[in-house]
């Protein structure tokens, strides 16, 4: 978990995520496009995000496709916000008991 | 292979036999997916996804594609509705691969129709499904969801 808010705590890093939710399963062709720094500075930046795992890989042909990967982004979420939202929700069932509903 | 929409990735610390279990018995889908993945998982055979409540209503159909135990298993996907009509079937293939001690599980869905519902639902339903499948394999317990 620590390699995944390493990861998001740059603005580039963030961006390139951006990116690929608008647009899953582009290039390093594609995504150098959008942003002002070299090749291989892109390279590096979806590398921290591949070993992060919000970035999966896949080859097609010659490239590699990149595709925006959210599942540990869903892993904090379980772990945080769920727990509080479960407790909004018995808070409404009470509330409701109280107010006679059923 | 046609460009696939969505490549998700989880690692799990399980073996792939178990995770396999995982991905077929209903009994275990139930638990973290609260629909239970119905089959004999014979290639060709038909697959059902229905809602593990009273009513087990039947939300996904598909076909058995490739089979291979415990590391590779790919399905055809449908609204029911769409039964008949294989150009709105989508796929999503199941990549089970050992990692350093634990379990790389890669779906891979493609074929899907673009702007349709069934890319809507898959775009939000995936990660839920992986964490919470995550989450019984590791600690025994799926997580609590009000789908």
């Amino acid at each position: 978990m620590d390699r995944v808010f390493r990861a998001l705590a740059n603005p580039t890093r963030r961006r390139l995520l951006d990116s690929l939710r608008t647009r899953n399963g582009e290039t390093l062709g594609g995504l150098c496009a959008d942003l002002d720094m070299t090749r291989q500075a892109v390279t590096q930046h979806l590398r921290s995000l591949e070993d992060a795992n919000l970035v999966s890989t896949i080859r097609s042909g010659r490239e590699k496709l990149h595709y925006l990967n959210p599942v540990p982004l869903q892993e904090i979420y379980d772990r945080w916000i769920h727990k509080y939202e479960l407790n909004q929700l018995q808070f409404l069932t009470d509330l409701k008991k109280i107010a006679g509903g059923d | 292979m046609e460009k696939p929409q969505f490549v998700y990735v989880v690692y799990i610390a399980t073996t792939a036999e178990k995770l396999w279990d995982a991905l077929l018995d209903a009994k275990l889908t139930a638990q973290y997916w609260q629909h239970e993945n119905v089959s004999d998982w014979k290639p060709g055979s038909r697959w059902e996804h229905r809602e593990s409540n009273k009513d087990r209503k039947l939300k996904l159909v598909g076909k058995v594609v490739e089979s291979k135990p415990p590391r590779r298993l790919v399905l055809t996907w449908a609204d029911p509705s769409d039964e008949e009509n294989t150009e709105k079937h989508s796929r999503v293939t199941f990549d089970i691969e050992p990692v350093k001690g634990v379990v790389r599980l890669t779906v891979t869905h493609d074929l899907l129709e673009p702007g349709s519902d069934m890319l809507e639902g898959i775009s939000d339903g995936w990660p839920k499904v992986l964490s919470s499948l995550k989450s019984l394999l590791e600690s025994g317990k799926p997580l609590p969801r009000l789908w």
